[in-house]
């Protein structure tokens, strides 16, 4: 089942605490390849230039090496052409950036935003605010009892008055798998407008936007083994003409006289001031690893992982996992609670063994408090992740209920 | 493990003062809004002392331990003294390392009981 990746993460040789490092905290963020950390080295050894700028050399070769991740963050999604990507800092600025320069101008009073009641803050609260500001309503996608998004509750809510429906392609908490196809058929139906918050599903399955046909897909580099500092927006190119700029100043701009400025009509206007050059291109190197390794290898890798753990949990009876039952709708991310015991107890313990996980409300406290808990305990795994590692899960969580004198 | 001693888990499974007052003086709330642990802290106080303390909290050992020791330590002292405690003593009761991950933890009771005294002597 192992991959045999180990090799290639230096921190994974780390010991915490005396023990050896077992890491599970990979939907908050993953741990990166030394090819990446090679190639931030080697640009600013080498190649430190501003980009769009100069005429010499140094500029040259990084504005060509920024401007090839465009084109292969475009190929690994699947997108129609380079021009569709934009790099920001994150997946959250990335929505934001729609909220403000896509939604400011097509959205108003009276229409209508969908969100999932599986989301992460970062696409709740940018459209929490955004309605509150112009007047829109917010409607939310219930979720079924087995932890999936309710697709007739989302059918009745959808009308001529929907303008977007924004949709996690996999949950951080629950791991629940959105039909992301089916859901922007839908959408299209009544003319709305989809975004897609891919920042956990990207990072374990094969993600292609022509496919779904959703009009936005967000995800953030340091999830899949990329430095942090680089989120991507895809936006389909028909919308991009009818777009504002994000920011203003430079790079983004045609011509600035004294008084008034003529901005960049295509990407480049939402890509304004000096950019992350060295975490773009080694995010790059990052893509180059994971289609190395292969998206289908890893989320078969993932899943069998995700099923092996899951199973070896469910034996506690103490221990109650929120997940779908159909291992096909769960991403590799198990949450679960202890009778007893509180999740940041057995995050402590679970560290003191060197198993790094997370405990809390995840970025995701309406989701949270639906589940009937204050928190969850959360493992998530990733393609360096072995069987070994979920036995010494295992293994802390015994000790918690030793500690805890819980009765299994 | 260290943090996890008899007294903490003792303390947490069976915490001292719990519950509530009726003829209180005051009624606090306190929660981390990070991890959701919460504290309602009543207190009877007369002539500037905490004659009675009762509380009823959700959490971790370490936020709800550290509350019910801290209560057995207040009883009896003057609004004047407690003002003046400082956070070093919440962890002489404990008696364990703290990570910094955990300072909010075990510090909530401490924070309950200086929000309790401000709005008293509003």
């Amino acid at each position: 089942m192992s991959l045999n990746l180990q090799k290639d993460f230096p921190i994974l040789k780390r010991r915490v605490h005396g023990k050896k490092l077992v890491y599970l905290d990979n939907a908050a963020t993953s741990q990166k390849p030394k090819v990446v950390m090679d190639i931030l080295q080697k640009f600013y050894t080498t190649m430190n230039a501003n980009i769009h700028r100069g005429v010499h050399t140094l500029s040259e070769e990084s504005t060509a090496a920024y401007e090839a991740v465009r084109e292969k963050t475009a190929k690994f999604i699947g997108a129609k052409s380079a021009g569709e990507i934009v790099f920001t800092k994150n997946a959250t600025e990335s929505i934001n950036c729609v909220a403000v320069s896509w939604a400011k101008k097509n959205i108003k009073k009276g229409d209508e935003i969908i969100v999932s009641a599986l989301e992460h803050h970062a696409n709740l609260v940018p459209w929490q605010e955004f309605c509150r500001e112009t007047g829109a309503a917010l409607k939310i996608i219930p979720l079924t009892a087995d932890f999936l998004l309710d697709l007739e509750g989302f059918e009745k809510l959808l009308n001529l008055n929907t303008k977007l429906v924004c949709v996690t392609g996999m949950s951080n908490v629950t791991g629940s798998i959105v039909p992301l196809k089916q859901i922007t058929e839908m959408s299209r139906a009544v003319g709305a407008k989809v975004l897609i918050d891919a920042a956990q599903s990207i990072v374990h399955m094969a993600t292609n936007v022509s496919d779904i046909g959703c009009d936005f897909l967000v995800f953030s580099s340091h999830k899949m083994l990329g430095p942090m500092g680089v989120g991507v927006l895809y936006i389909k190119e028909s919308l991009i003409g009818q777009m504002s700029p994000y920011m203003y100043g430079g790079d983004m701009i045609e011509t600035v006289e004294q008084y008034s400025s003529k901005y960049k009509m295509d990407y480049a206007k939402f890509e304004a001031g000096t950019q992350n050059v060295a975490d773009v291109i080694a995010f790059g190197a990052a893509l180059d690893y994971l289609k190395k390794v292969g998206m289908n290898a890893i989320e078969k890798h993932d899943r069998e992982l995700f099923a092996y753990a899951k199973e070896k949990f469910g034996k506690f009876k103490t221990v109650k996992i929120f997940s779908p039952n159909n291992i096909k709708n769960c991403g590799p991310v198990l949450s679960f609670v202890v009778d007893g015991v509180h999740p940041h107890d057995i995050a402590s313990i679970f560290d003191s063994e060197g198993v790094a996980i997370r405990a809390g409300f995840h970025c995701a406290e309406p989701l949270v408090r639906r589940l009937g808990v204050s928190s969850t305990a959360r493992m998530s795994f990733y393609l360096y992740n072995t069987k070994a590692d979920v036995d010494t899960a295992v293994k802390a969580l015994q000790k918690v209920l030793k500690i805890f004198k819980v009765k299994n | 493990m260290d943090l996890y001693s008899e007294n903490i888990l003792d303390h947490y499974q069976n915490p001292h003062n719990s519950g509530e007052i009726t003829d209180r003086t005051i009624r606090v709330f306190e929660n981390n809004p990070l991890c959701g642990d919460t504290i309602q802290m009543d207190l009877k106080i007369k002539n500037d002392t905490i004659i009675d303390i009762a509380f009823i909290g959700s959490g971790c050992a370490i936020s709800q331990s550290s509350m019910s020791m801290l209560s057995d330590e207040i009883k009896g002292k003057k609004l004047s003294v407690l003002k003046k405690m400082k956070t070093d003593k919440v962890y002489k009761l404990l008696q364990v390392p703290i990570s910094l991950g955990r300072v909010k933890c075990a510090l909530l009771g401490y924070a309950t009981l200086q929000h309790a005294i401000k709005d008293f002597e509003k």
